[in-house]
């Protein structure tokens, strides 16, 4: 077993799918000559070549429609975005087309593509580079919304996602790019809309997806050791969701928080309380609680953008709160 | 001071299209197509204001000189991407005339099942993409097409219709500049019918050719009068010669004019008097039915024919869209997301899909065999 870098599974799930499948290209910002913007594609221009590993002018919308028009005359593409944010001038091409066109037409042309970078906050950079769109992409149905917390997810949900016959949003982090995780030699998929449960528990339900696994981990650790039987779920991917893994947890925890990067206004973490109250009713001990961004625009400053994220700290006083401790 | 690198200079557009001379029987063809589609839309205003056809119906009535021309001059394996002003490309391109008018109706036996509207018509066997309704939104898709064709060796081209208005958006821009740089096998159509909705087309652009959108990105391009469907089979003609043997895109604009409003809900009040009645002298059909005369002998008794199959036809598709079921409610949930069929097995069990044929791309920096890859 491999120790790999993110990205380093990452642009292997990229190459093995590419090495089978001519109809995969990867096209984006920076990707070939550049080697990616945070190298996750490096050396794959020199084994692809430029057809296939694909530089693009900034022109978002431009690339993201061209992706869309080839997967539904029957290519697979790939379009990177160098991040997110820069996905919301491309908002049209990926709401309007990718997710309208299957049923537009009758069923007649599905769109096969993966649109792939990095979502949310990385460090001081600001209001409009730290956006996480996790909640406006995965309002639209047509769209399946995917991310992951590890290198061992991020290669076995981006071959899922690649294989895939319809659009998915694939939402990696700048951050974590560079984390380690073992990752199986052995070729192996990890099917979308399974949630995973890191840890088993019975006392409370802690909720999450992406990055903010890793930034629960120390908080699952504290909880443990102060006794607290915490039943940790990393739903991998939004849409579709998991309901049946939430479910089935909190109806056996009564108590549930959920931690959500991004705005807590309208966010996904407001669609899993609301989905957990109309189906586990009866068997909440507390209201589920939320763990969010503040309210506000990201702010530059590394002590105010501090305030702004989730930290452990407002984790666990969420938790307390369920578990009546606070 | 080092210079920038030369900027792109299009190849000419050839003076020929290669396509054989029109004879009377191709000609007869053109003109019982162009009827065909202003019959139906004929029908489909009446079936409007009866509420039998319901939401957006933008009719392509005094444009049909367009969508046949180009049918003319292209192949059947060419795909055809369009806006919602669509019908006439829909039929054009080969939707029978049942199943347009029973997507409007919103039927189960429509094009798309009553999913999609008059505004989202599509067509896999006759590589009909739509339909798209958010102006200019479907440009960049059209490069998407050419790049499949360009990636399978195909020889095809992707035709790319849109109005006027569309030339302002600017998804657009960033589909010319995306062609033009990857010099895709696209053919852009801009029917300039004058009017954005109700905004005459000097008060939406600086510019009135909006050909000349093609020369700030390097790409062949040209504006001509389409009332004349040979006018437009040959000059279309030449442009998809040109698109089919890899020296890029090119950007048509066919001055043409719509004679109802921009919707069926609006009476077209913002136009100056008498245009519609100038415009209507140089009628797509009545010109084509005067050559017709003219120069094949046609007489009015093979147009007397004509016109009752013709209206055979449409208002068998009426009736057709009338008596059909309506959309069938266990489609609902249908066709959100596709059936995954692609296999998710490793190793052996990995799907292995390989061209038949490759073509290639070209890619700015890698023209020459001695360039550098990745350095």
């Amino acid at each position: 077993m491999a120790k790999l870098q993110i990205r380093e599974a990452l642009r292997r799930a990229m190459v093995e799918e590419m090495r089978r499948d001519d109809r995969i290209f990867l096209m984006g910002e920076e990707v070939a000559h550049y080697k990616g913007a945070y190298k996750v594609s490096q050396g794959m221009l020199e084994e692809f070549g430029p057809s296939r590993v694909v530089d693009t002018p900034i022109s978002e919308a431009g690339f993201a429609g061209l992706g869309i028009g080839a997967a539904v005359v029957g290519m697979r593409p790939i379009i990177e975005f160098m991040t997110w944010n820069f996905s919301l001038v491309a908002f049209d091409q990926v709401i309007n087309s990718a997710a309208k066109f299957y049923q537009m037409s009758g069923g007649q042309f599905s769109v096969p593509v993966v649109f792939r970078g990095p979502n949310g906050a990385a460090e001081n950079l600001a209001a409009q580079h730290s956006t996480s769109v996790d909640s406006l992409f995965a309002h639209f149905p047509g769209l399946k919304v995917v991310t992951y917390a590890d290198a061992h997810d991020a290669y076995g949900l981006l071959k899922a996602a690649l294989r895939d016959d319809n659009p998915v949003c694939f939402l990696e982090s700048e951050l974590t790019y560079g984390v380690k995780g073992e990752v199986p030699d052995e070729e192996f998929i990890i099917p979308l809309g399974k949630a995973n449960v890191r840890r088993t528990g019975s006392d409370v339900t802690l909720v999450t997806w992406g990055k903010q696994v890793l930034n629960c981990m120390p908080v699952v650790d504290e909880l443990v050791k102060k006794g607290i039987d915490v039943e940790f779920i990393d739903l991998r991917s939004l849409r579709p969701l998991d309901h049946k893994t939430l479910f089935t947890s909190v109806a056996k925890t009564g108590r549930c928080v959920v931690v959500q990067e991004g705005h807590l206004f309208a966010g996904v973490g407001a669609e899993i309380a609301a989905r957990i109250q109309e189906a586990c009713f009866d068997h909440l001990e507390a209201p589920v609680l939320r763990v969010t961004n503040r309210d506000v625009p990201q702010p530059y400053a590394t002590n105010l953008e501090k305030l702004v994220m989730p930290s452990p700290d407002r984790i666990m006083a969420a938790i307390d709160r369920v578990l009546g401790r606070a | 001071m080092t210079a920038p690198p030369p900027s792109h200079t299009p190849p000419p557009l050839p003076a020929e299209s290669g396509l054989p001379p029109v004879d009377a029987e191709m000609l007869l063809g053109m003109y019982r197509e162009m009827l065909r589609i202003r019959r139906l839309e004929e029908l489909a205003a009446k079936a409007y204001t009866q509420r039998k056809i319901l939401g957006f119906c933008h009719l392509y009535i005094g444009q049909e000189s367009v969508a046949v021309g180009v049918a003319a001059a292209g192949q059947d394996n060419d795909y055809w991407i369009a806006a919602y002003r669509e019908h006439g490309h829909a039929m054009a391109k080969g939707i029978s005339a049942r199943a347009v008018m029973a997507e409007m109706y919103g039927k189960e036996t429509g094009s798309s099942k009553g999913l999609g509207g008059s505004m989202h018509l599509f067509d896999r066997d006759s590589r009909f993409l739509g339909g798209h309704g958010i102006v200019g939104g479907h440009a960049p898709l059209a490069n998407g097409v050419g790049w499949a064709i360009r990636a399978r060796g195909e020889d095809a081209v992707c035709v790319c219709y849109f109005g006027d208005g569309a030339a302002n958006q600017g998804a657009f821009f960033e589909a010319l500049c995306l062609a033009q740089l990857y010099k895709l096998p696209v053919v852009f159509i801009c029917e300039n019918n004058f009017y954005a909705m109700g905004t005459a087309l000097h008060r939406q652009s600086a510019i009135t050719d909006m050909s000349r959108r093609a020369a700030g990105v390097g790409m062949a391009h040209e504006s001509f009068e389409g009332f004349n469907v040979e006018t437009v089979r040959e000059r279309v003609g030449r442009a998809a010669a040109y698109a089919r043997s890899g020296q890029g895109p090119v950007l048509l604009e066919v001055v043409t004019y719509r004679y109802r409003g921009h919707s069926m809900s609006d009476p077209a009040k913002y136009r100056p008097s008498g245009e519609l009645g100038h415009v209507k002298e140089s009628d797509p059909l009545k010109i084509t039915r005067k050559r017709l005369v003219d120069d094949f002998g046609i007489t009015d008794d093979q147009f007397a024919e004509i016109k009752a199959e013709v209206e055979a036809e449409c208002q068998d598709a009426a009736k057709f869209a009338e008596e059909s079921p309506v959309a069938n409610p266990e489609n609902l949930y249908a066709y959100t997301y596709a059936p995954q069929t692609t296999s998710m097995g490793v190793g052996d069990d990995a799907p292995v899909h390989k061209f038949e044929q490759k073509g290639e791309i070209a890619v700015p920096g890698f023209e020459h065999p001695a360039a550098q890859v990745g350095g």
